[in-house]
């Protein structure tokens, strides 16, 4: 086993361990806390992937912005991290119908193989390449977000400011 | 400095092959030294810092400060408090979450121990130069504010996780004009790994002054060290650890050395966001240098940059200290206006000019601000005509 398929076999462990733990806990701000190493472990495979502007912008987004909100706004709602809150619920058996389709897919996938949608990267660094093609062929979608991201902006502050 | 290393490197690595290891073992080894010295750097400069921090405040009041421990003024007193903290008894309270209680202190220390992975420190000297070098950071320190939120909500105290909420609004807050600010010298070197921002400031302006970034970027300087000093918790933005409502925030019942651990990645977070500003504003290890006797030149080179970066570094240290004892706090909702009303405003207006000026060239700026002189003076025209408000009356829209 080379290094790298070793620390690969750790970083999918910790990273599966930390999401049956958001899943599974029974505290919501321990849930929490779970995500963001599970985030932290996508990021490190994406390290792995040589992927690395992906995963530092996995780490910004993901853990310095959305879960932090997140703990934010379990911390403002009162006593909700206190009460242990119900794991399962009655869609159980639809969840469970589609997590194993999934399941069957990836196992199929890596068993029989499906060929790549795509060729495997062949740019040194991914930074400037994805900078020049975010502004020149997909400027069109990238605008579109960012307008949809105002929008949202501007969404969230009239219903703040409501009251 | 370089060839220095990379021979030091092929000696190990030599040495490993003649003993019949393999190839990681040496790799090992390197990786178990550069994290070695790394923490080592910290430990003595956050002992030092603690001290001189100690004795600019007391300084600053009129005082002596510390002045008995070892004799000049006081010098072994930070080693003393660390072996008086490593005594302590470990006290996890009662109705705390343990395990989180536990992990938080290692959270914040990882987050800032992990941004010295990209820090130049002279040239050659850096542990790894990352292609993402500066996002790498910007994501990294990111991480610090989650364990404060761990520690705040696990120590089950109200004043903890209060001091943990105000730690997060802060952080997520000042993070949105500390990246816009850092755009301005990236979007200048045209690269975000950090030897290439310092290779990028080489050179002069104008013919006299060093091609540091500051000179063009000074907003982008501002804005960037105001929101360092809220990222690191420091005064006047330390509502986070306000002592005298909050008695001391999200730490208030951590003791011994977890505590020391808070505290020693906030002197590592200081580090660190002088370390940034040094390498985005103020050259990083660039300065003069002469070949000393004995050495080869790139070895001096290489040790007159390491004297130059720490240099920088410590001034800007020393500027923090300075602002922490002369700024008062700020409130809650002045520290949030001051963030989104005026921060985000003046970095976005930095971007929009530098993005301007880049492609337009520097004569853009002449026609510019013979504009902004001119609407300047129209306003002041349109002012002079209007009727004043009577002195007193609350503006319509104010109230409520």
């Amino acid at each position: 086993m080379t290094p790298k398929l070793a620390i690969f076999y750790f970083l999918a462990a910790f990273t599966v361990w930390a999401g049956a733990v958001v899943v599974l806990g029974k505290n919501i701000v321990r849930a929490a806390v779970a995500l963001i190493f599970s985030f932290c472990g996508i990021a490190a495979l994406f390290v792995l992937l040589d992927a690395d502007f992906l995963a530092a912008v996995q780490v910004l987004i993901y853990v310095g912005g959305i879960t932090i909100l997140l703990l934010f706004a379990i911390m403002l709602t009162s006593r909700i991290s206190v009460r242990t809150v119900r794991v399962i619920n009655d869609q159980v058996v639809l969840s469970a119908l589609a997590s194993l389709g999934i399941l069957a897919g990836l196992a199929y996938a890596s068993v029989k193989g499906i060929g790549p949608l795509v060729g495997p990267p062949t740019i040194p660094e991914t930074t400037p390449f994805l900078g020049r093609e975010l502004l020149t062929t997909y400027v069109l979608p990238f605008e579109v977000v960012s307008i949809l991201l105002l929008a949202a902006m501007v969404g969230a502050i009239v219903l703040a400011r409501k009251e | 400095m370089t060839t220095t290393l990379s021979w030091l490197g092929e000696q190990l690595y030599g040495l490993a092959s003649r003993l019949g290891l393999p190839g990681i073992v040496p790799f090992l080894v390197i990786l178990a030294v550069a994290v070695g010295v790394v923490l080592a750097y910290i430990a003595v400069s956050c002992m030092f810092l603690i001290w001189w921090e100690r004795k600019i405040s007391a300084h600053i009041q009129v005082r002596f400060g510390p002045m008995r421990v070892g004799g000049w003024h006081g010098w072994a007193q930070s080693i003393a408090d660390a072996i008086k903290l490593l005594l302590k008894e470990d006290i996890i309270p009662s109705g705390a979450d343990k395990v989180v209680f536990v992990l938080a202190p290692m959270v914040v220390f990882a987050a800032s121990l992990a941004s010295y992975v990209t820090i130049p420190w002279a040239p050659g000297l850096i542990v790894r130069d990352l292609n993402i070098g500066v996002l790498y950071m910007v994501a990294i320190s990111s991480l610090a504010v989650v364990g404060i939120i761990m520690a705040g909500w696990s120590s089950n105290n109200k004043y903890a996780t209060l001091g943990a909420i105000r730690s997060a609004a802060q952080a997520v807050s000042y993070e949105v004009p500390l990246v816009l600010s850092i755009l301005g010298p990236v979007m200048m070197a045209g690269t975000i790994r950090m030897g290439g921002l310092v290779d990028a400031q080489a050179g002069t302006w104008l013919g006299f002054l060093p091609r540091w970034f500051v000179f063009p970027q000074f907003v982008a300087f501002f804005v960037y060290f105001t929101c360092a000093l809220a990222e690191c918790n420091r005064l006047p933005f330390d509502i986070p650890e306000a002592e005298s409502e909050l008695v001391a925030g999200f730490h208030v019942e951590y003791s011994g050395m977890r505590f020391a651990m808070f505290f020693m990645a906030e002197y590592a977070n200081m580090i660190v966001v002088s370390a940034i500003a040094t390498t985005l504003f103020l050259g990083g290890w660039k300065g003069p240098w002469v070949t000393l006797p004995g050495l080869s030149a790139e070895l001096s080179r290489g040790l007159f940059g390491l004297v130059w970066f720490q240099a920088k570094v410590y001034f800007l240290l020393f500027v923090m200290m300075w602002l922490r004892w002369t700024l008062n706090r700020l409130r809650v909702d002045q520290l949030m206006d001051f963030a989104w009303k005026v921060l985000l405003p003046i970095a976005f207006a930095n971007l929009i000019v530098t993005g301007l000026v880049l492609m337009l060239g520097k004569e853009i700026l002449f026609y510019a601000g013979g504009l902004g002189l001119l609407a300047a003076a129209a306003l002041v025209l349109a002012a002079r005509h209007r009727p004043s408000p009577t002195p007193g009356a609350v503006p319509a829209g104010k109230v409520g």
